[in-house]
């Protein structure tokens, strides 16, 4: 058998026999969704206590209309206190905090001279609640002053709703690009983490052999590059296994739920009102839209790109991760060349939230899915709203030239590497080494 | 010379410092072939760039006839003085491993490996990994893997370390029966009387240059000092040493016999044998012990580092 083969397949069982390795392929899937899920429940348990607000309006131009509960909040009229004596009185009464309406001349001026007294910063929803409550009362008022009665106003406004399609008539959801937004991000995200994952992980077996000593014993049978490369591709398939059965865990899991939701959403159909209906059909309508979106994306071809930038980019910093295996005697010697690898990894995941998501044509975006150091992150990122076939290319066959010079350069660091022991190499010791 | 092995005028730099500086020498087949020199004279350079794990910066090898070829490597054994196996690998699948990245098939290495095994006795390490061996254990187990794809030539740095004397016993008979079979051996030690026991060639590498190569017979001779050692036995110890003493170069010396003799060294004079010498003793006293001092490999060894 070809010695390359040979390698690739003892890395790879090396890694697929693992116990850590067969466990987290199982559980982290499981994990994603229940931590997914416990976020989501947390979430909703926060919002179900409500926060009791005390109030004192001395201006007296507000009803009990205008403090009425909601899911956020509940009012205690506290207007027969003074402000001052309030103040010890909702402290006393551990209330979530007091509003204070002053008594002015003008309508502006208790716009603007309204206060909140609490002893912790208030939540900003919160703070955005109240003061809509005033606004509304406040422009009420206005309104009568001017002349105009409340519900003409009402009746001037409408409710637009953009319905979205494309030009041959098909329905496009408005959340739609948040939905792609996510995708690209779980995927950039992704690559980012199995980059890290992996390339540590083509490091640490380097510097076993090295400190095992084995390494003279195998590199007098075959080249130093192909244990090298070996090593790089036997780990890169252990990595796309995991991914292969997490994907596949991951649809399992979702469909599951999709066909037991589904069953749900029926069974209370029946039981709701027609009002209740009407809201509902209108939000599963949005839902169904993003499914149907979500199903229209090229999920195969996003599936078969995030393979191929995988694979290029784990390449390119594995070779690199190798490298500097090669060059340590142990792991605690690696900190000071993380740096510069780790480094354009994140930057690719900040440039990839900071402006992918916003504007995934912008030159920025264009600029980073480009650079190869960056272009496995930020290119997934795009993939999901489209990007010209060429533009893919382009960044391919720039990644791949990368890597390939990569490759190179990391190979001529661990030839000399696996070998030198003892001394704690400098980047000095490095550059040398290239040129033995 | 009908050698296996000829390093040509070999020169290989690590930055400023000269790891080996023209060095020069041939290795005749089937023989054993003893690689000597004190620590960091330039031995493991010599024998990574033997094996292609460095690339020399002048100079060319030659293996058996041809210049030497990546594809050597499955000709070649290598024991390095720093052994090493995968820890947490099993000791079959290891071995498996190691000799099909040798260039042999799995059936001819799982053959050849079972043979092994049984003839150290060790078949029920087979599933057991590396780190639960003991270092001898590990050892062993490494041999067999230098040895399993049958090299040609055979370079083994330090054999014997980590080996209790029983196992160094089966090892040293190993490589002498590899011998018989017509492998060659480098061999490479700071354990000289191996090198006495086994080696018929020595070289001696020294700050990066080769000072001494050849016959390790030829090189004794070459080495020796025209001394002989004496013993006699004599009415008068002292009067004889005195009488000898005007007459030759005559040192006390210590070596076992069984009696109280006079004990010395001689240096023979030049124009004179070794019967002249033994006529004049002859009748002074009764002669219990004569012989030519030969020098051992370790004197040869320092001497020449010291001269150099």
């Amino acid at each position: 058998m070809n010695k390359l083969a040979l390698i690739i397949q003892r890395e790879f069982l090396a890694k697929v026999r693992n116990k850590t390795f067969i466990i987290m392929t199982f559980l982290s899937p499981l994990l994603i969704i229940g931590f997914t899920a416990l976020i989501v429940f947390l979430g909703k348990m926060n919002n179900n206590e409500a926060k009791v607000v005390a109030y004192v309006d001395e201006s007296q131009l507000f009803t009990s209309e205008d403090f009425e509960s909601s899911e956020e909040i509940s009012f205690l009229d506290f207007s027969g206190f003074n402000i001052d004596s309030a103040k010890v009185e909702a402290a006393k009464a551990n209330v979530y905090g007091l509003l204070y309406i002053p008594k002015k001349d003008s309508l502006n001026q208790i716009a603007q001279q309204l206060q909140f007294f609490s002893s912790e910063s208030p939540n900003s929803s919160i703070v955005r609640n109240m003061e809509r409550r005033v606004e509304n009362r406040l422009a009420i008022i206005k309104l009568e002053e001017m002349g105009i009665a409340p519900d003409q106003i009402e009746q001037s406004k409408f409710k637009v709703d953009l319905k979205l399609s494309n030009f041959t008539g098909e329905a496009r959801s408005k959340f739609v690009n948040e939905m792609k937004a996510a995708v690209g991000s779980i995927a950039g995200y992704f690559i980012m983490l199995f980059i890290i994952i992996y390339g540590t992980m083509v490091m640490r077996s380097v510097i076993e052999e090295k400190t095992s000593r084995i390494v003279e014993v195998i590199i007098s049978s075959v080249k130093p590059f192909q244990l090298m490369m070996g090593k790089v591709l036997g780990t890169a398939l252990a990595g796309l296994l995991q991914f292969i059965v997490w994907i596949v865990v991951i649809a399992g899991i979702f469909f599951f739920l999709a066909a037991f939701f589904d069953v749900n959403l029926a069974a209370d159909r029946a039981s709701m009102t027609a009002d209740q209906m009407a809201t509902m059909t209108e939000s599963t309508g949005q839902m169904q839209l993003v499914f149907m979106e979500f199903m229209k994306l090229p999920l195969l071809t996003i599936i078969l790109l995030y393979i191929f930038y995988f694979i290029g980019g784990f390449l390119l910093y594995s070779s690199l991760y190798a490298a500097i295996g090669a060059a340590v005697d142990n792991e605690t010697d690696t900190q000071q060349f993380m740096m510069p690898v780790i480094m354009p990894l994140i930057l690719g995941i900040y440039v990839g939230f900071a402006t992918v998501l916003n504007d995934p044509h912008g030159p920025v975006s264009v600029v980073f899915s480009h650079i190869p150091f960056t272009s496995p992150i930020v290119m997934l990122m795009r993939i999901p709203f489209g990007v010209p076939w060429w533009e893919i290319l382009i960044s391919m066959s720039i990644l791949i030239i990368t890597f390939i010079f990569m490759i190179w350069f990391a190979s001529k660091i661990y030839r000399i590497g696996i070998l030198m022991y003892g001394k704690k190499p400098t980047y000095k010791d490095l550059y040398k080494w290239l040129k033995y | 010379m009908n050698s296996i092995l000829s390093v040509n005028k070999v020169d290989k730099s690590f930055g400023n410092f000269k790891a080996l500086n023209n060095v020069t020498l041939e290795v005749e087949k089937g023989s054993i072939f003893g690689l000597l020199g004190p620590n960091g004279a330039g031995k493991t350079t010599l024998i990574r760039i033997i094996n292609q794990i460095t690339l020399p910066d002048a100079g060319e090898i030659y293996f058996d006839g041809r210049k030497l070829h990546p594809n050597d490597v499955a000709q070649l054994g290598y024991l390095p003085e720093e052994r090493g196996l995968y820890k947490s690998m099993k000791v079959g699948e290891q071995a498996l491993y190691l000799a099909q990245l040798k260039g042999l098939s799995k059936q001819e290495a799982l053959k050849r490996l079972k043979f092994w095994m049984e003839k150290f006795e060790i078949e029920s390490w087979w599933n057991k990994k590396v780190e639960e061996l003991s270092k001898g254990m590990a050892q062993k187990l490494q041999f067999i893997v230098t040895v399993l794809h049958q090299p040609k030539l055979l370079i083994l740095d330090e054999p014997f370390s980590g080996f209790d004397p029983v196992n160094a016993n089966i090892i040293k008979d190993e490589i002498l029966a590899l011998k018989e079979q017509g492998t060659t051996i480098i061999f490479s030690t700071h354990r000289m009387e191996s090198v006495e026991e086994l080696c018929d060639y020595i070289a001696l590498i020294n700050k990066s240059n080769l000072i001494l190569e050849g016959n390790i017979n030829e090189i004794k001779k070459k080495y020796k000092s025209n001394l002989f050692e004496i013993g006699l036995q004599t009415e008068n110890n002292d009067l004889i040493f005195k009488q000898l003493s005007a007459q030759f170069e005559v040192k006390y010396s210590q070596f076992k016999s069984f009696n109280n003799d006079l004990k010395m060294t001689i240096k023979l004079p030049e124009n004179y044998s070794q019967n002249n010498l033994l006529n004049v003793l002859m009748q002074k006293a009764t002669v219990n012990h004569f012989v030519e001092v030969v020098p051992t490999v370790n004197e040869i060894f320092i001497k020449a580092v010291q001269e150099n």
